[in-house]
């Protein structure tokens, strides 16, 4: 699962209000290259909820993103910059690990990169 | 019927190890599938500006669908239930994330974020309740409810369905128009029983007035021998019960060339192989024969 994905999910527990975004517990992370687009890249920067994605970088062992979101005039020239959020959100998966809900504190596994998000019945 | 899977298991059962591999390795099943997803994301109307979108991929199984949004270059989340088919996406080394999950659970994804959602015969399980605590109009409800709210506005979702009847049909729709999606189906092929394919189109926000015509035979292959009723397709048939009947026309001749090849032209509008017409189609033999 890569970092793009993580700031997309919620939990989706019957109840909860605030299920994001989820704490990452990182067991094994891999890198795979991923070809550079700066157009997709400024696309997706509008949707994606900069603090969770800082947060989920730092748990994968990736600290290179800047802890305040930057403006919007700055991805149109700042190609590093645009470098580095590529290589977060596309290039870093979890292979092995856990998402854990903030709220109630319930634990979905990753296994082999796939997050079981399947819920129990009492929680639909 | 035993050649519909979703009345066998659900699908997390049916689709084990042995069933999904079996699905991934059918060339027949591989080359529909792409097929079919590369109609689904042309009915997406994605706006062609070369930027690779953030699509949804509902019932991604082993990732073949998946594998033509990639070909686009777009980026892709896949959801399925069955971990099986999930093990052979990850062992093909799909580009998209991947996520274990029940649709009928409502999708866990923020609001407004994924431009677009394509989802390839998958839809049609949720009308089957496998285990007591199920009830398909709710988790209709739940899958369609959480996809309009994880959609941005004016993105679109293609579901290619294979409804079992008319009711289900309409429940399918009526729920995707109940939590506030415009739309409807658009069917190709519709004379053809076996090559007849739907798809649901729904589009999030206001609907844009262009319109999508269903695909045709005449589109691809049999243009060389009659081209002439192309138009035919988009109409509906009225039936007026106060209309006379019309009377048969049988004679001591038979039916007649004209009844011939209109029997051909409507097995050729089925999509089946007829032989063209020439000066010998339905002419009569000699009397001594």
């Amino acid at each position: 699962m890569r970092l793009i994905t993580h700031n997309m999910l919620s939990c989706n527990i019957k109840g909860v209000t605030n299920g994001f975004p989820l704490r990452i517990e990182a067991g094994n992370v891999i890198e795979k290259e991923v070809d550079f687009n700066p157009d997709f890249i400024r696309h997706m920067f509008a949707k994606i909820e900069w603090k969770a994605l800082v947060e989920g970088a730092r748990s994968m062992g990736y600290a290179e993103l800047p802890e305040d979101s930057p403006d919007a005039a700055v991805l149109k020239s700042d190609e590093p910059f645009l470098k580095k959020l590529h290589h977060a959100l596309l290039e870093l998966h979890l292979e092995e690990g856990a998402l854990v809900c903030p709220e109630t504190g319930r634990k979905f596994p990753v296994n082999k990169g796939i997050p079981n998000m399947l819920l129990h019945e009492d929680e639909v | 019927m035993s050649n519909r899977p979703e009345l066998l298991a659900p699908p997390e059962i049916f689709y084990d190890e042995t069933e999904a591999r079996k699905y991934t390795s059918s060339s027949r099943i591989v080359e529909i599938q792409a097929k079919l997803s590369e109609r689904a994301l042309e009915l997406l109307a994605l706006p062609e500006d070369g930027v690779p979108r953030f699509l949804l991929d509902i019932g991604c199984g082993s990732g073949l669908s998946g594998e033509t949004l990639s070909e686009n270059g777009h980026h892709w989340i896949g959801l399925d239930i069955s971990a099986s088919m999930l093990n052979v996406a990850v062992e093909r080394e799909v580009e998209g994330d991947l996520l274990l999950g029940d649709m009928g659970q409502g999708l866990g994804l923020r609001s407004g974020v994924i431009d677009g959602a394509i989802s390839i015969s998958a839809v049609q399980w949720l009308c089957n309740a496998d285990k007591s605590s199920h009830e398909p109009r709710l988790r209709l409800k739940a899958f369609f409810g959480s996809l309009y709210r994880c959609l941005s506005r004016g993105a679109r979702a293609v579901f290619q369905v294979y409804p079992e009847n008319i009711a289900q049909r309409e429940l399918i729709l009526r729920q995707a128009l109940q939590a506030g999606f415009g739309g409807g189906l658009v069917v190709d092929y519709p004379h053809s029983t076996k090559k007849r394919k739907e798809f649901l189109v729904l589009t999030c926000g206001p609907v844009q007035t262009s319109i999508q015509t269903g695909k045709n035979e005449y589109d691809e292959s049999c243009s060389e021998d009659d081209n002439s009723e192309d138009e035919e397709n988009g109409e509906v048939g009225i039936s007026d019960r106060n209309r006379p009947r019309k009377k048969r026309r049988t004679n001591k001749q038979g039916k007649g060339r004209e009844w011939v090849l209109k029997k051909k032209e409507q097995s050729r509008r089925k999509g089946n192989n007829v032989p063209a017409d020439s000066k010998y189609t339905a002419r009569k033999r000699k009397s001594r024969f």
